[in-house]
């Protein structure tokens, strides 16, 4: 069965996110950037899938020259082809994206591909409905934020975790999933791998820009609590201190005077 | 407006109260939604009791035959229908898998964007809203306009105070976290809604009336239903434990969490673990705390040989104290920490353990 997956190109973020002088985007001069990780977890899948039951994956994003990148990443994952709609590199709403990714589809051939892959949300903008968008455009049920996927022929059963309890869901393909990290543990990507995608031909389209109804008009970094922890101590010289932190919180029974003999009691 | 209620035998869900102070502060004439429970009528009396006073006007309760549980286009549909019936200027739910899932549907049937993980939002005009929402799970902020016919927004509940106050009251440059002073709604220039505005209770202690909807829903609208089974296992969820013992890189493998695993058992809690760690196969997915994994509120988190990327704090910032135990006193952790111990976890948690046990 061939899977088509949609993946984005996040910045990769470390400890503390920046954003530029005109307050308008993340500034990525000092940062890499990857594969959102419930994307990268649904390459995996889509690879995992094929590896069971035959076809391919194809990896489709949507973004500038340089998410090219994104994909030969996945590529090397396993992933057999590579989509690029290619933009200007400005940010495209979720209804854009969706839009244009169900137009590509139907470019490609929609009944080519049964089974349609996204994340649940993509690390950075969180928009929580691409998925859903693409899903209500090519006219296939959708099933969102899933830790697990089994095919059965033209069955989908697919569950997640919500407050304490298990939730099955069973589609009949075709059908769009979004998936969560967690469902898998994507592989390291081979050598093989690697040389492959680096000479894999990437094909490129050109989506069609529209403006969403929700536009950014600044980005900034909450303000929170710039403080600096109180250092209890250094190495093991600081666990009276600890204990005592313990307590204060409530974490630990206060105090007793029992001193190495003594056998503690019911606490 | 509407406001979409998660709510069982327990009551109205904590995040579903966080969205509904939201839509409070909008201003608007608001009512609520709650999806019948099959075979629990009992329940509806109790939503609107808990809903007395909150100046929620009415609660739509929505049944409908072949609608037994959560069915996600389903309930979309049935809240574009109530949406079209009361000309809503917006749509409010809590940004749960369910809520924002609910709400990209709505968005899909109805032709009409949606503003994800909102923390703050203000009408602006006819058709026009500002708002203010999340990145990176919070780790950012955007600010941005809405033009829609009617807002559909969903709620970051663990950035909105259960009584949120309206958004000019709130400085511009922080997100709301635990109590605010009650701000006032006439300095918005928008009427008072009535009832209550900017604080759960007023003095009138008003119930909403109860009303009955039938949606009209087709085949397709049900093809996706979720069938729920029970609670797997027993033991603590990391969600709701009350202490957190986390373990980051500076574990070193996965034998390296004995001491931890020892340590969580006698504060009472469980382990947690950054991404590194399930990257790398130390352990399983579901204890990892974070932005891709699960967000935690205990009172105490306790975070050994952990960085601090913003997608690990993403996930652990509602905790209500911070200790940190790393190697490095210039982790980014120890900026977002209210202690911290500078040491090796290696030989700080097996002496903790030593020294908790020794005092009974």
């Amino acid at each position: 069965m061939d899977v088509l997956v949609c993946v984005k190109r996040v910045p990769m973020v470390g400890g503390k996110v920046v954003v530029t002088a005109d307050g308008q985007d993340v500034d990525t001069r000092m940062s890499g950037f990857t594969v959102s990780p419930h994307e990268e977890c649904a390459v995996e899948e889509a690879v995992q899938i094929t590896e069971r039951a035959g076809g391919t994956v194809t990896v489709l994003t949507l973004g500038p020259p340089e998410a090219a990148d994104q994909l030969r990443e996945m590529l090397a994952l396993g992933a057999h082809r590579g989509v690029l709609l290619q933009t200007d590199g400005r940010e495209w709403g979720p209804v854009a994206t969706a839009t244009a990714i169900a137009r590509a589809v139907d470019e490609l051939g929609a009944a080519s591909f049964p089974l349609l892959l996204l994340g649940n949300e993509a690390a950075d903008t969180g928009g929580y409905q691409v998925g859903v968008r693409v899903a209500h455009a090519l006219g296939r049920p959708c099933i969102t934020g899933i830790k697990r996927l089994q095919i059965d022929g033209d069955l989908l059963r697919a569950g997640r975790e919500y407050r304490g309890a298990q939730e099955t869901f069973e589609v009949a393909l075709p059908a769009v999933v979004s998936v969560k990290e967690g469902i898998n543990l994507p592989r390291y990507p081979s050598l093989p791998g690697r040389l492959r995608a680096k000479r894999a031909e990437i094909t490129v389209l050109q989506p069609q820009w529209q403006a969403d109804g929700l536009r950014k008009t600044a980005l900034r970094v909450p303000a929170g609590t710039s403080r600096r922890a109180q250092v209890l101590g250094h190495g093991v010289e600081a666990v009276p201190e600890l204990m005592r932190v313990f307590r204060e919180i409530g974490v630990l029974p206060a105090a007793r005077s029992a001193r190495g003999g003594e056998s503690g009691g019911a606490p | 407006m509407l406001c979409l209620l998660e709510a069982d035998a327990a009551g109205i869900a904590d995040e579903s109260v966080r969205a509904l102070a939201l839509a409070r502060s909008l201003g608007l004439p608001l009512a609520a939604v709650v999806f019948a429970e099959p075979g629990d009528a009992s329940r509806d009396e109790a939503v609107a009791a808990e809903l007395a006073g909150t100046g929620v006007t009415e609660l739509c309760v929505v049944a409908a035959a072949g609608l037994a549980g959560y069915a996600p286009v389903a309930w979309a549909r049935s809240l574009e229908q109530l949406m079209g019936e009361g000309d809503a200027a917006a749509v409010v739910a809590a940004a749960t898998d369910h809520g924002s899932e609910v709400l990209a549907h709505l968005g899909a049937l109805a032709g009409l964007p949606v503003a994800a993980s909102c923390v703050q939002a203000a009408p602006a005009g006819p058709g026009h809203w500002q708002l203010v929402r999340q990145r990176w799970a919070g780790s950012l902020l955007e600010d941005a306009e809405l033009d829609a016919d009617c807002a559909l927004l969903t709620v970051a509940a663990d950035a909105v105070p259960a009584d949120a106050v309206p958004a000019d009251a709130v400085p511009a440059d922080t997100v709301p976290a635990g109590g605010l002073a009650d701000g006032s709604v006439a300095a918005l220039g928008i009427p008072a809604s009535g009832s209550g505005a900017g604080s759960l209770a007023d003095s009138s202690g008003a119930v909403p009336v109860v009303r009955r909807v039938t949606p009209v829903l087709s085949e397709a609208d049900l093809a996706v239903v979720a069938t729920q089974a029970a609670e797997t296992g027993g033991g603590m969820s990391l969600a709701s434990a009350r202490v957190v013992v986390g373990g980051g890189r500076g574990v070193g493998g996965p034998e390296g969490f004995t001491p931890l695993e020892e340590l969580a058992a006698l504060l009472g809690g469980v382990v947690g673990v950054s991404r590194v760690v399930t990257s790398q196969g130390w352990r399983p997915h579901r204890q990892q705390v974070g932005q891709t994994g699960t967000k935690i509120s205990p009172e105490l988190y306790l975070a050994c040989g952990i960085s601090g990327a913003i997608q690990h704090m993403a996930g652990c910032l509602s905790a209500k104290h911070i200790v940190v135990v790393n190697t490095d006193p210039d982790a980014p952790i120890i900026a977002r920490a209210e202690y911290a111990v500078i040491g090796d976890l290696a030989e700080v948690i097996p002496a903790l353990v030593d020294a908790i046990r020794s005092t009974g």
